[in-house]
């Protein structure tokens, strides 16, 4: 540390606020603690030593209000779609949503009475993960494309603005948070 | 564990005399059919039964034969922990099922037969808990019945799935 302390001595970045806010946003990118069905072995081993997600500042919160991401690691079914989506209503904004794969993505081979046929059904997806289940690596990929979609995003355009989720033009702030009839 | 010489299925046959008698196409293991009327009182005598000692009720599965008569059936697994035998237990259901809960016998049938009520609409007479366990209590229909469509109905969460019939055109199944 002693050659950086030395280096970058009282000294003064600029910046734009997109870039700073962005980066911290990127760089601190905390996952609920939440699996479903087989995907979730996966995800527990991309957070374990070998595969490591902490060193892209991701670290698993057992709690919805300290999270960022949501990671569908699983096969929803119909019965826990609702919980699901109380869930994400529990994140405080901004929030992001990975489908984790196959059948967090489309069902896979589900395609029965029970299964939730795709995820972005109920919630809105930002990255999808494909494989069944994705490797590890796979996972990383994904949050690498999560970092690279919040890296480009602009706050200052009103365009893009609108595009964000859950803004009160998109058609899923208009649904009730839960309710009977999302069953 | 201590196995004294073959089955006695003639025990059986002789205590319920024309109320139970032998699937003989069953080999893996005994097989015996009986009526919902005396189930109760051959679960009894086989858990209580010295011979028997069935103290482990293992498995009950539904069976749907549509368009078969009979079109239902419950199937049960016992097993005797300390003779290490096992016996099926067939029992035909009528349309709409119902058959008597063994649950006071085996407190470990309440699961299995809120399993088979929850997938078969099979009703257990006197159980002590009868709800869905698997699907949710506002779910409509028996999902295992052959005549449940195996994609389900088409809601939001379900595009795929087909037109929901209305109760008195098509086969809902009963609801309670």
């Amino acid at each position: 540390m002693g050659s950086l302390t030395e280096r970058y001595k009282d000294n003064v970045l600029f910046t734009t606020s997109d870039n700073i806010i962005n980066w911290s946003r990127k760089s601190s990118l905390w996952p609920e603690t939440f699996g479903i069905a087989c995907c979730a072995i996966e995800m527990i081993a991309a957070g374990c030593a070998r595969y490591d997600l902490d060193r892209f500042g991701v670290v698993f919160r057992p709690s919805p209000r300290q999270s960022d991401v949501m990671i569908i690691a699983g096969t929803v079914t119909k019965k826990m779609a609702p919980i699901i989506r109380r869930l994400y209503d529990q994140m405080p904004e901004p929030r992001y949503v990975i489908a984790m794969g196959t059948c967090a993505i489309s069902g896979g081979v589900y395609n029965t009475y029970s299964v939730v046929q795709g995820s972005d059904l109920f919630v809105p997806v930002d990255v999808h993960v494909a494989g069944c289940p994705p490797r590890p690596d796979a996972l990383l990929h994904g949050m690498v494309l999560l970092q690279e979609k919040i890296i480009a995003s602009r706050h200052s355009n009103p365009q893009l603005k609108e595009q964000e989720q859950d803004s009160p033009q998109s058609p899923l702030a208009k649904q009730p948070p839960f309710s009977k009839e999302n069953v | 564990m201590n196995m004294a010489g073959p089955f006695p299925l003639q025990n059986i046959i002789e205590n319920f005399n024309g109320q139970v008698c032998v699937d003989a196409n069953v080999t893996d293991m005994p097989c015996v059919v009986v009526y919902p009327k005396d189930l109760l009182a051959l679960c009894l005598f086989l858990r209580d039964d010295n011979a028997f000692q069935f103290n482990f009720m293992a498995d009950i599965c539904g069976v749907d034969f549509y368009p078969d008569l009979p079109r239902y059936q419950l199937v049960y697994h016992l097993y005797s922990i300390s003779l290490g035998w096992r016996l099926r237990i067939k029992c035909p259901l009528d349309d709409p099922p119902k058959a008597p809960t063994i649950t006071p016998i085996w407190t470990t049938a309440n699961w299995h037969e809120r399993e088979a009520y929850d997938m078969f609409g099979i009703v257990f007479e006197d159980h002590p808990d009868l709800r869905r366990i698997y699907m949710w209590q506002d779910f409509e229909g028996w999902p295992m019945r052959k005549d449940f469509p195996l994609r389900g109905y088409k809601d939001k969460y379900n595009p795929f799935g087909e037109e929901k019939p209305t109760i008195n055109n098509g086969p809902v199944g009963d609801i309670l």
